[in-house]
């Protein structure tokens, strides 16, 4: 039986890169997100470089109600699916974030409707005793800055989620991964201003097919990041409140 | 779309001007949202073509999915932004293979279509558009149309060539042949002038499919124009069992610009008499694997550091068979004459011009020479090489010049007010605009 994945958040480029590092190694995929003309071309891209079988359908992460639909298409079209990147996500405008009406986007794309979702694929996989899950959250979602906390509490959320769900799934065999990327050369980023260490999003994608590979549950991308966040997560509260980060 | 201001340069890194870059990573999102725009594909032109001084550049790098692959019938279709090296990635373990390819696998696909790009095969199959089956194109007006030689012809062939001032080019599709396996069968010859050399390049005994003479540009006198004949074509099955493929080289990088004096008369002069001997004398046919025979340079990435951070200038250009041997003759004293080493020197064969209007290619022989800049005596010897190709009814190559005049340009492209008059219908307000075409004149004020 070979490996099969279901990748949700398919068009963004990290994903698009995780996809391509799935399918170099034979791996069928099923692909999603709210643009199907972009996954329709993805999908011919994926099936001519690799010779892999590629579905793919229109799946919108803030439209809950459509989920478990969803979901069992998805189980229709690929009743061995091993298991499912998260990758959606929605940086948006963190300033115009701080309006709760633009807010509850941001919230809505990163967490709720992850959660979401989640809970469907690890009910699915639960009785199965086998699977994976690899959640995209960030490094935002480490510590609450008042340049994006809207952003990073979502993400913080999604990270909370995918730390629990590890420890329930952990009996039954199925693997949660939890990736926190750094800055990553994409559409989310691209132009931003006070970039650093920007990694491409082909390095990343070819990372997180790795860590399946691996015993990590928690892995910052580039490795480096996880020693950047632990500076800043140890930075007190009372010097942190006042820094301009 | 976000824009990243910052500044950019052709492959030659010279000149370097600033630009507002957009990085569309979606195909909807290749449009023109600016006042005047230039798409760009890997950069790999050495001037200004893909620059646009203080003014929008249209990123495809990211827009770069095959789309289609017929494997019956050789036909590919892929979106503008795909590399050859994508490409071929994809084609070659199903017994395809580009019809025509540039010295670089580093370029997109939308990239050759504009500047009509050659091989070492020119001579018996034509330049890069020949083999576009249609082009799917972005234009001034917004709208997406699909152009071929027999649907918007006109259009089609503005285009081909046509340094990306017509719209952007989104999709293409391309007719591809067939091959055996990946090696190449080789063969060199070795020259000790430029008579010599001319004479094996017409002997049709010994051209091949592709056939390239590299010059040793140091040498004069008697030895003017020696170097070496290199023919080679696909291998077929008999030439090269599966098992004795040969293995591409490790690649290499120049993690930093060379030192200004490290490219000098001398040094040159030692690699060319060195790469003379050794290259020459290869009497017997040998098997190459594809990619160092094709692609020599892309084991090496960042090669472009070599000529110091100042930068370079490929002269490319073309002399018309009746006067060629005279033309690169009076070239090669010209550059001699003048000690200033070219590190590179390389003569191709050309065939008959094909449709594009402001294609380069015309029937006859290009020399291109890498030149780096050192002092502004470049430009003055550069505009004599012009004359000297006027003279004999040539051209220089848009795709690499980054300093030709606007009149000289003129002189050279007797096809450019036909093509002028596409562009107007096509592009009244010159909004696909960029540095070369504003130092050319190409496309009128712009608007
Ligand atoms: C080492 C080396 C060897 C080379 N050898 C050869 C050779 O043998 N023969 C040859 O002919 N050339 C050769 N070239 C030149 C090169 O093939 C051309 O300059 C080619 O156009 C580069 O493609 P690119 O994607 O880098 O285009 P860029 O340099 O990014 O752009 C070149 C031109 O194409 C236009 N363009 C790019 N993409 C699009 C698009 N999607 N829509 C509309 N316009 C577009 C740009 O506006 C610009 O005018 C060589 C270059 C190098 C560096
Ligand atoms: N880039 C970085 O520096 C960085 C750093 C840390 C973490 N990340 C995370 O990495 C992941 C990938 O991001 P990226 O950088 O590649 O950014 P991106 O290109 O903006 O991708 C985000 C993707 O999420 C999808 N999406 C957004 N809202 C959705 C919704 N409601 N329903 C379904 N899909 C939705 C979009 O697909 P459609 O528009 O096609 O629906 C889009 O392809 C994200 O989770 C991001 O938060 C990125």
């Amino acid at each position: 039986m070979g490996e099969a994945v279901l990748i949700l958040g398919a068009t963004s480029a990290i994903a698009r890169a995780t996809a391509a590092a799935f399918a170099a190694r034979g791996a069928a995929l099923y692909l999603a997100s709210r643009d199907l003309d972009e996954l329709q071309r993805i999908a011919s891209d994926l099936r001519i470089r690799y010779g892999v079988e590629v579905h793919y359908a229109a799946f919108d992460a803030e439209a809950t109600e459509t989920h478990a639909a969803f979901f069992q298409s998805v189980l229709a079209n690929m009743p061995d699916l091993s298991g499912v990147v998260l990758a959606f996500g929605y940086l948006g405008d963190q300033q115009a974030a701080r309006d709760f009406k633009v807010g509850a986007k941001v919230i809505a794309s990163n967490f709720t409707g992850a959660a979401s979702i989640l809970s469907l694929c690890a009910d699915h996989f639960e009785p199965l005793q086998r699977g994976f899950i690899i959640g995209i959250s960030s490094v935002a979602g480490d510590r609450g800055r008042q340049s994006n906390y809207v952003y990073g509490a979502a993400k913080g959320a999604l990270s909370l989620y995918l730390q629990g769900l590890r420890n329930r799934l952990y009996a039954s065999g199925v693997r949660v991964i939890t990736i926190k990327p750094g800055f990553v050369d994409t559409a989310m980023t691209y132009g931003l201003p006070g970039l650093f260490l920007v990694a491409s999003p082909q390095d990343i994608g070819e990372r997180i097919v790795r860590t399946l590979g691996k015993q990590a549950d928690v892995v910052y991308l580039p490795w480096f990041w996880r020693y950047i966040m632990l500076i800043i997560k140890h930075v007190p509260e009372p010097i942190f409140k006042r820094m301009k980060l | 779309m976000p824009v990243l201001t910052t500044s950019i340069s052709g492959w030659g890194r010279y000149p370097v001007q600033t630009c507002e870059l957009e990085r569309p990573e979606r195909y909807a999102d290749l449009r023109l949202d600016a006042a005047c725009l230039i798409a760009r594909g890997q950069g790999r032109s050495y001037g200004d073509a893909a620059l646009n001084e203080n003014g929008r550049v249209l990123l495809t790098g990211r827009v770069n999915r095959l789309l289609d692959f017929d494997m019956e019938q050789g036909i590919l279709r892929a979106e503008a932004g795909a590399t050859l090296a994508e490409i071929l990635a994809a084609i070659v373990p199903q017994g395809w293979f580009l019809p025509v390819t540039p010295g670089t696998k580093f370029v997109s696909l939308g990239g050759c279509v504009a500047a009509d790009v050659h091989g070492k095969n020119h001579h018996h199959d034509g330049s890069f558009g020949a083999h576009v089956l249609a082009l799917e194109m972005i234009l001034a007006d917004g709208s997406r149309v699909t152009c071929s030689p027999a649907e918007n012809g006109e259009l089609f062939w503005a285009t081909v060539g046509g340094m990306g001032l017509t719209g952007i080019i989104g999709e293409v599709t391309l007719k591809l042949i067939p091959i055996k396996n990946s090696s190449m069968m080789v063969r060199h010859h070795s020259a000790g002038s430029l008579e010599q050399l001319f004479g094996l390049m017409q002997d049709a005994a010994i051209d091949d499919r592709y056939t390239v003479a590299w010059i040793d540009s140091m040498a004069s006198g008697s030895r003017l124009g020696r170097g070496v004949v290199m023919c080679g074509h696909h291998a077929s099955m008999q030439e090269a069992p599966l098992d004795s493929r040969a293995k591409p080289a490790r690649a290499r990088n120049i993690p930093r610009d060379f030192p200004a004096w490290a490219l000098n008369p001398l040094s040159i002069g030692a690699f060319n008499a060195l790469y003379y001997q050794r290259e020459g004398g290869k009497r017997e046919p040998f098997l190459s694997d594809y990619l160092p025979y094709f692609y020599p340079l892309d084991a090496i990435a960042n090669w472009n550091r070599m000529y110091g951070k100042q930068g370079f200038v490929q002269y490319q250009c073309v002399i018309p068979d009746a006067t060629a041997f005279d033309g690169i003759k009076a070239l090669l004293q010209e550059l001699s004459g003048s000690r200033r080493p070219s590190f590179l020197a390389v003569l191709k064969r050309l065939g008959a011009q094909g449709k594009g209007l402001l294609s380069f290619p015309m029937a006859g022989y290009t020399l291109a020479l890498d030149l780096p800049i050192r002092d502004d005596g470049l430009f003055t010897l550069l505009n004599k090489l012009d004359e000297i190709v006027l003279q004999h009814g040539g051209r220089v190559y848009l795709a690499k010049d980054a300093r030709l005049s606007a009149e000289t340009f003129r002189a050279m492209y007797p096809r450019y007010e036909q093509w002028l008059a596409i562009k107007n219908k096509f592009d009244p307000q010159n909004r696909f605009s960029s540095s070369l075409s504003r130092r050319l004149g190409i496309g009128g004020t712009h608007g």
